[in-house]
C-alpha cells in the first residue's frame, strides 16, 4: 500500500499526461480570446494557440507527427473566425516547414527558434488575412495584421519560457 | 540544446513507410484544408452551424468571465487617448461649442417637425426591438471582426437582421444559434452599409476598415463634400438597415472620400438591440412613405 503512493526509482512519467499536456494547452489557448469579454475593433491579441503551436514543435520536434497541423487546425478554425480550413492548411505546411529545417540546422540555438517563429506567424496570418478578404486592397489587408505580427514576434521567448515549463510538468515523474 | 534525432529512420522498411504515409496525408490534408478555406469564403453559410456549436461551448465561459472582469473596452483606444490627449481636449472643446449651437438650431426643427407630423398624422416607423441582448466576445485574434451576440434563435434572432445599441448601428446577424448568434461588426472589411449625411442626405457608402474606422465614399466623386464632424446615418436604401440609424462621424477627409469614426463603440456598449430587416414588404406596411427629401436617391449598392 504504501509503494503505490510512493514514486519508484526510475519510474517513467505518465504517458497520458507526456501527450495530453502539449495538445491541451494548444487547445485552450486556441479557445482562450472565444472567452475573454472583449471585443476588439482590430486583432489585437496574438494568436495564442499558434504560438503554443509552433513553440512545442520547436522544442520537441520529434513529439508529434508532421500532419498534427490537420486536428488541431481546424480546432483553432472553430474558434478564431478564420474561414475552416485556413489553419488547417497554414500549420501543417508550418510544421512541415520546421521539420524541413530542423534537417538543414542541426544545431539550432534560441534565435534560430525565435526566427523561424516570428516568421511563421508573418506568414501565417499575412496569408490567413488574405485569404479572409479576397477582394480587398491587398496592401490594406496586410496592414491590418503588421502590429499583431510584431506583437506575436516579441512574445515568441515568453511562449518558449511557458512551453519549457509544461514540458517539464509533462515529463515530470510522478 | 541537444542534437535533434536524425530524421532518416534507417533501414526500417516500416519506419520508412510511416514517414512517407505521414507526409503524405499532411500535405494532402493541407491541400484540402487550403481549398475549404476559399470554398467557405465563397460560400460564408456553409460551416457556419459547425462554428456555432462550437461558440455554444465558449458561451457558458463568455457569459461567466464577462460578468465577473465586465467588458474589457478596446485596449487600442485607451492606449492612444494618452497618447493625443491635448489635441484631443482642443479638438473636443470646439467640437463641444459647435455642438451647443447646433443643438439650439435643432430643437427649433424638431419641434417644427413634431408639428408637421402632427399635421400629417404620421406614425412613427415600428421601430420596437426584436429582442435585447449584450455582445459577449468577439475574434480578437483574426482579422475578421465577428463579436458573439448573448442570444440566438430562442429569441428569435435570425441572419440577416441589423443589430444597434444606443448610440448608433453596430452591424448585422451573420448566423444564428440555439443561444448565441454571430454579428458581423460594422467595421469589417466586407461590411458596406449604405448612409447619408445627416444634414443634407448626401447618399454615401460607408465601408470598413478592419481596424475600428470606416471609409466614406460618396457616389459623386468630382468634389468632395466632406467635412470633419459630419454625422452620417443609415439611408435604408438597398434594404436591410431600417433608415435614419445614426452610423458614424467624420474624422477627417481623404483623396477619396472620409475617414470615419463609427458612433457606436461595440468595445464599450453595454446592450444591443436587434432589429426587424428593413425590406421591401416593411416598406409598403407603413402607413404613409417616410418623408425623403432629396435624400433617398441613393442607387443601391
Amino acid at each position: 500500500m504504501n509503494n503505490r503512493a510512493a514514486p519508484r526509482l526510475g519510474e517513467p512519467a505518465s504517458l497520458w499526461r507526456m501527450r495530453i499536456v502539449p495538445v491541451a494547452t494548444v487547445m485552450i489557448a486556441s479557445a482562450l480570446p472565444l472567452m475573454l469579454p472583449l471585443v476588439a475593433n482590430s486583432p489585437v491579441l496574438p494568436p495564442l494557440g499558434l504560438l503554443f503551436f509552433l513553440c512545442w514543435q520547436l522544442l520537441r520536434t520529434e513529439m508529434w507527427p508532421v500532419w498534427i497541423g490537420l486536428p488541431l487546425g481546424l480546432w483553432d478554425d472553430l474558434f478564431s473566425g478564420q474561414p475552416i480550413g485556413t489553419a488547417v492548411g497554414l500549420w501543417t505546411l508550418a510544421s512541415i516547414a520546421i521539420h524541413y529545417s530542423s534537417q538543414r540546422i542541426y544545431w539550432r540555438g534560441f534565435l534560430h527558434d525565435w526566427a523561424i517563429a516570428a516568421l511563421l506567424i508573418a506568414v501565417i496570418q499575412s496569408l490567413a488575412a488574405l485569404i479572409v478578404h479576397p477582394s480587398a486592397a491587398t496592401g490594406r489587408v496586410l496592414g491590418l495584421v503588421v502590429p499583431q505580427i510584431v506583437i506575436s514576434a516579441l512574445l515568441v521567448p515568453l511562449f518558449m519560457r511557458l512551453t519549457g515549463k509544461f514540458d517539464n510538468f509533462r515529463l515530470k515523474r510522478r | 540544446m541537444v542534437r535533434p534525432v536524425h530524421r532518416r529512420p534507417g533501414q526500417s522498411r516500416k519506419a520508412q513507410y510511416s514517414l512517407f504515409a505521414a507526409y503524405v496525408i499532411a500535405v494532402t490534408g493541407a491541400v484540402a484544408g487550403l481549398l475549404l478555406a476559399i470554398l467557405s469564403v465563397v460560400d460564408p453559410v456553409g460551416f457556419a452551424q459547425l462554428r456555432l456549436a462550437s461558440q455554444e461551448i465558449t458561451a457558458p465561459v463568455a457569459r461567466v468571465s464577462r460578468s465577473v472582469i465586465g467588458s474589457i473596452s478596446g485596449i487600442d483606444d485607451s492606449v492612444g487617448a494618452y497618447v493625443s490627449a491635448g489635441s484631443q481636449n482642443r479638438r473636443l472643446r470646439s467640437e463641444l461649442a459647435e455642438t451647443r449651437r447646433e443643438l439650439v438650431a435643432t430643437s427649433t426643427l424638431q419641434e417644427e417637425n413634431r408639428q408637421l407630423k402632427a399635421l400629417l398624422k404620421l406614425q412613427e416607423t415600428d421601430k420596437t426591438a426584436l429582442a435585447n441582448g449584450y455582445l459577449l466576445t468577439s475574434t480578437s485574434t483574426s482579422s475578421k471582426r465577428i463579436a458573439l451576440l448573448s442570444i440566438g434563435r430562442n429569441l428569435g434572432v435570425a441572419a440577416g437582421q441589423p443589430v444597434r445599441g444606443a448610440d448608433g448601428l453596430i452591424g448585422r446577424v451573420l448566423s444564428s444559434g440555439p443561444s448565441v448568434s454571430q454579428v458581423l461588426l460594422l467595421t469589417d472589411v466586407d461590411n458596406i452599409v449604405p448612409v447619408r449625411r445627416a444634414r443634407d442626405g448626401l447618399p454615401a457608402l460607408a465601408y470598413g476598415r478592419g481596424n475600428g474606422d470606416l471609409d466614406v465614399r460618396t457616389l459623386n466623386i468630382a468634389n468632395n463634400p466632406f467635412k470633419p464632424g459630419d454625422i452620417l446615418v443609415t439611408s435604408g436604401t438597398g434594404g436591410l438597415y431600417p433608415p435614419n440609424i445614426p452610423v458614424a462621424i467624420v474624422v477627417r477627409r481623404q483623396d477619396d472620400g472620409a475617414l470615419a469614426r463609427p458612433l457606436a463603440d461595440p468595445g464599450k456598449v453595454d446592450a444591443v438591440s436587434v432589429l426587424r430587416p428593413y425590406t421591401p414588404d416593411n416598406i409598403e406596411a407603413q402607413p404613409a412613405p417616410a418623408p425623403p427629401p432629396p435624400t433617398a436617391a441613393g442607387p443601391t449598392p
